[in-house]
């Protein structure tokens, strides 16, 4: 085969307009990254690399048939659940929680595998069962969810644990649970709340929810975070105070400039403008997605790339939220814009998925 | 049924659609609530968070004066800074003080006094203050701080100045000394407005000359705007207002001379004042004992002060402005002028005196110092013996009221306003002042021994320098003046303190060379000051005193010998020399000292030595006949063209620094 010809076939895989789109906000994510570290060339490198490597992966991805992708949902949800109990019995300890397992060659964050393992688990088992499903498999699909989450709350990981049931969650509402099960979850919920406020909550998370409903009340300690970066918000006005001019970024007044707290960086420097434009982005990264979606060709396919599409607005309205003072602060980075590998590269391969589902149509059969 | 299933795909995929349409719609919803959000921060609340960011970038940063330097009249520093390392913490930031304190003192020693003077200031202090921990340091010790830095949050070196007083002891009283500003100093400065100008200042004048001048010596405290980081550390400068320096302030006192005046008082208590009879300058001023003025920069430790406070001897008491004692016969005189002037005594009349004095009609003996008397005396040999009888008869026929009234003239019974705090008025005694302190009525015989200058009467040193001075100058009675110029660093500008006239004096001259003429003898062979005086190549006019200190009773004896150490009389001496042209007087008091032409007397004469003669007593000469500094700077500039008060800035005439 022409060897220029396959070249062109590896990218009518991707979608087109997506693609676009998830440049433009690695572009962005590119100076800002280069703004809040201070113009630091090791890290603007690092970012780079870590860029190439999450697009080639998303590029491989795509290649990849939906038909190989549901082979594979069975085995690495199965190997996620191995690492997290691995990690529960024998993890590092970092920064108070245990989420880290050391492979002696390197250290993983089995969690971070489990963003794209449980949905693809949940969406293979619902697609798996679509011919018979009964309400007993919804039970079953929740199950499959909750073992994995259990682990990670328990390390704990309350954002990732939250945000790995609202996909999986996402899953179960587009396989058609019905609304009288939801709203009946949501009631259940709201009633347990002090149940899971009292024993499953731990006292720093306690205390993350309380500052946000009022930060002033603990300004030096947890909600400093909050105070520091609505006041770089905020002070950015309409047009922001200029790429690497934020004093509140370049002075050190915003936590985890890079990663977490990037948005503010973000929101200082370039104001409400550049906000408009970073959520434009988002908006349609989420529209283009869902309309892929719409017309993916079979079960797996829509739920997988619905729910991953409707976990990475989440991720960014968590983050956004979070940094702005209207959510808890529950350490999520900004999806595509903060500094750090590991969920760009989570988060590509899973758009990796929605094209691979999108541009392999003809040959699936439905 | 407890399952259904999905009779038409056609259907699923709709139902698919229709929850993913719902789910877009709700995700485009939260993030209009989110834009909403940003529109409220960056637009509706903009002011507010521009303003809170500014709060938090800028730091309004002291620069702090360099408090002026005080010297003497010959440019030597008796109080100077010097700059040094000091360590100091900040509570707030270590994250744990006592695992701070202990890692620290692994790199850095630090001794146990250092770690309870922390803990006093910590106390005391509120939690975000700095404060040191160790001062001097080393270069080696701040080197290896340097280098385990990152290690010590909140802990950092500082380069501070340090108040130095290098004469320790021997200016204790006049120069007094700084101490950290405390809750008392913050009230005052407030209520006089200079609180701002203190902000970053640990310490204030306290005392003496430190205290007295202190808005002067202190300086304008700038104010550097600094662009920070958030844990405080200085980015760039954005602005500055640089702090003015202190004055330089120059006194009228020689380091020497007050160097001599203290060696010669040995292991005696008392106190020494010699001032410029031309301007009212004090050359001068020794309390003894002294107190080392550096222990209180720091805030002094307990044990020392302890020591200092509960010392018999009272260091802390400046005796020559607090040290109120009866004057003796120092008070002669005055008396004499008094009975000249008004006319109670011409100087040709003589008394006979039979060792004693009665009052008309009373059997009681006021005895005189000698107990078989002196025989004929006219008034300058009353003064040149020191006859106790012809003043018991002077002061009954001169009266109380009109004692008083012309030894005020001199003086006596008020204070002398010598630019330092805390100095007593002593005691004038009056009839009315009597009522007034015991409300009693006046004895006759209380103004017999008023005469002699015991009773009732309290006169401090100063007070009988000042008295003196007004003799040999020929009646200027000047307030006695600590400054003598001082110089603005801005401008590089010397102002001179021009001399203060409280009261002139009009005597009759052939009066005033009477009693001049008979001080002069007291130092001379047949005076009561002449073993001390003897040999002196200028003219030295003085006049010896004994304050007694216990009661002797009508038919006791005084016995040297048999009194205890601090039952003996005073010993008290006053001079000027050369009393053909008076350069200095001398008041000298010795606790305990006995009589005051063979202690007191000695100590004047020596004082005037060294400032007439270059002469240097024993105990200070240097080991190598070095030839003493004889050369002294002459007077201030004469009066016209000397002008206000240091305390009136606005009003000063310029002269270049001499």
């Amino acid at each position: 085969m022409n060897p220029k010809r396959s070249l062109l076939r590896l990218f009518s895989h991707l979608d087109m307009p997506l693609t676009t789109l998830l440049g433009l906000l690695l572009l962005l994510s590119l100076i800002v990254v280069a703004s809040a570290s201070g113009e630091n060339t090791d890290k603007i490198l690092a970012h780079l690399f870590n860029m190439g490597v999450a697009l080639s992966l998303m590029l491989i991805v795509s290649q990849v048939p939906p038909q190989r992708l549901m082979q594979f949902a069975l085995p690495i949800y199965a190997l996620g659940v191995i690492l997290l109990l691995g990690v529960a019995v024998f993890g590092d300890v970092v920064n108070g929680s245990r989420r880290w397992l050391n492979l002696g060659v390197t250290r993983i964050q089995p969690s971070e595998l489990m963003r794209l393992a449980v949905p693809m688990m949940l969406a293979w088992y619902l697609h798996y069962r679509q011919e018979t499903l009964m309400r007993r498999d919804y039970v079953i699909a929740v199950g499959l969810l909750l073992l994995p989450v259990g682990f990670i709350l328990k390390q704990p990981d309350l954002g990732t644990a939250l945000l790995i049931s609202a996909s999986g969650f996402y899953i179960l509402f587009l396989g058609g649970l019905s609304w009288r099960v939801i709203l009946g979850l949501g009631a259940a919920l709201l009633a347990f709340l002090p149940i899971v406020w009292n024993y499953l909550l731990h006292d720093y998370q306690q205390k993350r929810v309380l500052t946000l409903i009022d930060p002033a009340s603990d300004p030096l300690g947890a909600g400093y975070h909050i105070i520091q970066s609505t006041i770089a918000i905020g002070s950015g006005g309409w047009l922001g105070k200029g790429l690497g001019s934020g004093t509140q970024a370049q002075l050190d007044f915003l936590p985890e400039r890079t990663t977490d707290f990037i948005f503010a960086v973000y929101s200082e420097e370039l104001g409400l403008l550049g906000n408009a434009v970073l959520i434009s982005l988002y908006a349609a990264i989420l529209w283009r997605g869902l309309h892929l979606a719409s017309h993916a060709p079979n079960l797996f396919g829509r739920l997988l790339s619905g729910a991953i599409i409707l976990t990475f607005f989440t991720y960014a309205f968590v983050n956004m939220g979070m940094v702005s003072g209207i959510l808890p602060v529950v350490g999520v980075p900004l999806p595509l814009v903060s500094y750090g590998g590991t969920s760009m590269v989570t988060v590509l391969i899973g758009f990796g998925i929605v094209m691979s589902v999108a541009t392999h149509k003809k040959l699936v059969k439905t | 049924m407890s399952h259904y299933r999905l009779i038409d795909p056609d259907e699923e995929f709709q139902n698919y659609r229709r929850r993913l349409r719902f789910a877009g719609l709700v995700a485009g919803l939260l993030f209009l609530v989110l834009f909403g959000r940003f529109v409220w921060l960056q637009v509706l609340q903009y002011e507010r968070y521009q303003s809170l960011a500014e709060n938090n970038r800028i730091a309004l940063v002291p620069a702090l004066p360099s408090r002026g330097a005080i010297l003497d009249r010959n440019g030597t520093a008796l109080a100077h800074n010097y700059s040094s390392h000091t360590l100091e913490i900040t509570p707030s930031k270590t994250g744990g003080l006592e695992a701070t304190l202990a890692n620290l003192s692994r790199i850095i020693r630090i001794d146990p006094s250092d770690y309870k003077r922390f803990r006093r200031l910590l106390a005391e202090s509120k939690n975000f203050e700095t404060l040191p921990i160790r001062a001097h340091l080393t270069e080696e010790e701040v080197a290896r701080f340097a280098v385990n830095r990152f290690r010590f949050p909140g802990v950092e070196i500082r380069a501070r100045q340090f108040r130095q007083y290098p004469f320790g002891a021997t200016f204790s009283h006049v120069i007094g000394y700084i101490g950290r500003v405390n809750q008392k100093d913050i009230e005052r400065l407030d209520e006089s407005g200079q609180l701002a100008n203190y902000k970053g200042t640990d310490h204030i004048g306290k005392m003496g000359v430190e205290a007295s001048y202190e808005p002067w010596l202190h300086g304008r405290t700038g104010i550097e705007k600094v662009e920070i980081e958030s844990s405080g550390r200085p980015v760039r400068i954005i602005s500055r207002a640089p702090p003015m320096a202190g004055h330089e302030i120059y006194l009228h006192l020689d380091a020497k001379l007050q160097q001599v005046a203290e060696s010669t008082f040995g292991d005696f208590r008392g106190a020494l004042v010699a001032l410029d009879p031309r301007n009212g300058g004090v050359l001068a001023l020794v309390s003894k004992p002294g107190f080392d003025p550096n222990l209180f920069v720091d805030g002094i430790d307990p044990a020392n002060w302890g020591l200092l406070n509960d010392s018999p001897d009272r260091p802390l008491i400046n005796r020559a402005l607090r040290g109120a004692y009866p004057p003796g016969s120092t008070i002669k005189p005055f008396m004499a002028l008094a009975g000249l002037e008004l006319g109670v005594r011409r100087p040709s009349d003589t008394i006979s005196d039979p060792g004693y004095y009665s009052l008309p009609g009373s059997r009681h003996r006021f005895r005189d110092w000698k107990k078989d008397g002196h025989g004929l005396v006219d008034l300058k040999r009353s003064i040149v013996i020191s006859c106790d009888t012809y003043y018991y008869q002077l002061a009954q026929q001169m009266g109380i009221r009109n004692m008083h009234d012309y030894l005020a003239k001199f003086g006596f019974g008020r204070k002398s306003g010598i630019d330092l705090d805390g100095e007593l008025p002593g005691v004038l005694p009056s009839p009315e002042w009597k009522q007034k302190r015991f409300k009693q009525p006046w004895w006759p015989g209380e103004t017999v021994i008023a005469g002699i200058g015991q009773g009732y009467n309290l006169t401090t040193p100063i007070q009988l320098a000042v008295a003196t001075m007004a003799i040999a100058n020929g009646g200027n009675v000047y307030k006695p003046q600590l400054i003598r110029a001082w110089r603005d660093p801005a401008t590089g500008k010397t102002s001179y303190a021009a001399p203060e006239t409280l009261s002139r004096i009009d005597f009759k001259p052939e009066f005033l060379e009477l009693v001049r003429a008979a001080m002069v003898d007291v130092t001379r062979p047949g005076g009561t000051a002449a073993v001390a005086s003897a040999g002196t190549p200028y003219l030295l006019a003085g006049k010896t005193g004994t304050a007694q200190v216990v009661g002797i009773k009508q038919n006791e004896r005084y016995d040297e010998s048999r009194v205890s150490a601090r039952n003996r009389d005073h010993a008290l001496f006053i001079a000027y020399a050369p009393a053909d042209n008076p350069k200095i007087v001398v008041a000298v008091m010795v606790e305990n000292g006995g009589h005051g032409g063979s202690t007191a007397a000695p100590i004047a004469r020596k004082v005037a030595d060294y400032w007439l003669l270059g002469k240097l007593p024993e105990a200070l000469k240097p080991e190598d006949a070095e030839t003493p500094e004889t050369e002294l700077e002459d007077s201030p500039p004469p009066e016209a063209e000397a002008v206000a008060q240091p305390t009136d800035t606005t009003a000063t005439t310029e002269r270049p620094n001499p």
